[in-house]
């Protein structure tokens, strides 16, 4: 049998780059392809110390969405849904993206003014919302348990109705082959054990493959950005935690929208094939392990059986852990360092994935001129010494 | 799961304990001399090590008293 064409190059890396990206998931192939494809930037490498999108972007639940709070998170989560909107034209590539919809349930009278709250605010940032009934909401997901007889009984809800998923894989898939078609050198199995510097400069980094050096840096290695910058004596305000999520086996289509409950704390989808794709917060602890523990997955599945009585003989298939970078804000941080041509892109927390065009486009741009797009501008690390934090805990629709 | 040796009551489940994040952050000594990084370093930034890290646990189902431990952030095995 015939191996089908490869969607993108296998190059060795060259000495130099304009620009070196490390990490090749989501964030750092499409900050590639936004880098080649809006400012023209082609002399860019992105490093991948094990296999392309085999990180974070493998294990997240594809939801998709932009009801944030604060307007400096609406301006980015809406930039990035707008993206996600036109993004199978511009990849030429179909990445089964479906705006199904997306449902925060409320359990509290808190939850009720929290989200009525986060609907007008969403509104007036030209975010579609709306407030649902308990009735209203069983119209658009009819297996949610709207019973008053259970312990948290769903008092309501907010809609976004142009949230949805895609298919993470072949998003990633997607930026790559097109990023590699423009000449960007993807190379997986280099991994990044330091920075050559010049003062209070980078030129490069130290690779398992030898030193590669570069103009700028972008780093996009989500839970391990801090393990990179403490080689050059750089802390950041960030936390590694694992993330669990879980898939039952393959079912007849029956959930057709996306649900999360932070009160209860599970969020629910069915994938294209069938499965139902869960997740919750993260584990407690600090971890590099990409596994959690199991009590945290009974609690998220109590959770799901009380929302859908209609799971209860589904049978769990597997979970999997991922490595998530946690700031006090719950917002990300992307922009300059206190180091000189270096810059990051991490702290995405427990939801980077829907953020993939947007972050991609605004952060090519950070690194193309040196200075953050308007849209990142607030995302700063200053920020923990201004106190101008984007405080999206629990605010943000879910808890982290 | 965690298994967590408590100082005073011995082995136990996670679910017993809730974590405190890294040990030994002291209270500024002199908190009205400190200078706006000094206080986003004390508030914010803590290390995020791969590999061991000195850690609080508190034992709230249990005796409810807070220890320190080292833990390897990798493997989970903790040193003391």
């Amino acid at each position: 049998m015939e191996h089908p064409d490869w969607l993108w190059r296998t190059p060795e890396p060259k000495k130099s780059y304009d620009v070196v990206i490390v990490g090749a998931g989501g964030h750092g192939l499409a900050t590639a392809y936004y880098l080649a494809r809006n400012h023209g930037i082609t002399n860019v490498a992105v490093l991948e110390k094990g296999w392309l999108a085999g990180g974070n972007m493998a294990r997240n639940t594809t939801i998709i969405r932009s009801n944030y709070l604060w307007d400096e998170s609406a301006g980015i989560y809406e930039h990035s849904l707008k993206l996600w909107e036109g993004l199978r034209e511009d990849l030429e590539y179909d990445f089964l993206f479906s705006q199904r919809g997306v449902l925060n349930l409320a359990h509290t009278s808190q939850d009720v003014r929290e989200g009525t709250r986060r609907v007008h605010a969403n509104r007036l940032n030209g975010i579609d919302g709306e407030w649902l009934t308990p009735d209203e909401l069983v119209e658009v997901c009819p297996i949610v348990n709207t019973s008053p007889d259970v312990r948290y009984p769903v008092l309501g809800g907010t809609w976004q109705p142009r949230a949805g998923i895609a298919k993470h894989d072949y998003v990633a898939w997607a930026f790559a082959r097109k990023a590699d078609r423009y000449g960007v050198d993807l190379i997986q199995g280099c991994e990044v054990t330091g920075f050559i510097t010049d003062g209070n400069r980078v030129t490069g980094v130290e690779t398992n493959r030898g030193p590669i050096h570069a103009g700028r840096i972008g780093l996009a290695a989500a839970g391990h950005t801090s393990v990179l910058t403490s080689t050059l004596g750089v802390r950041l305000p960030l936390q590694s935690h694992p993330l669990q999520a879980l898939v039952s086996e393959l079912l007849e289509p029956v959930h057709p929208t996306v649900v999360m409950s932070n009160h209860v704390h599970v969020y629910v989808s069915q994938a294209h094939k069938g499965e139902l794709v869960m997740g919750a917060g993260i584990d407690s602890y600090n971890s590099y392990g990409q596994r959690g523990s199991v009590h945290v997955i009974e609690q998220q599945m109590a959770a799901a059986l009380e929302l859908f009585p209609i799971f209860a003989h589904a049978h769990l298939i597997r979970t999997w852990g991922g490595i998530v970078d946690v700031t006090p804000d719950a917002s990300p941080i992307i922009g300059r360092t206190p180091v000189e041509n270096l810059f990051v892109n991490c702290g995405w927390g427990t939801g980077g994935f829907k953020a993939t065009p947007g972050v991609g486009w605004v952060f090519a741009h950070t690194l193309a001129h040196g200075e953050p797009h308007e849209l990142n501008r607030p995302f700063t690390l200053e920020r923990f010494t201004t106190g101008a934090l984007i405080d999206e805990h629990g605010a943000a629709a879910v808890a982290h | 799961m965690l298994l967590i040796s408590c100082p005073w009551c011995g082995e136990r489940e996670e679910t017993e304990f809730h974590y405190g994040g890294q040990a030994f952050v002291a209270y500024p000594a002199d908190p009205e001399s400190l200078s706006d990084e000094e206080w986003a370093q004390y508030v914010f930034f803590r290390d995020n090590p791969k590999g061991d890290f000195a850690e609080r646990w508190v034992h709230s189902a249990g005796c409810r008293r807070w220890f320190n431990t080292v833990r390897n952030t990798v493997t989970s095995e903790f040193q003391s």
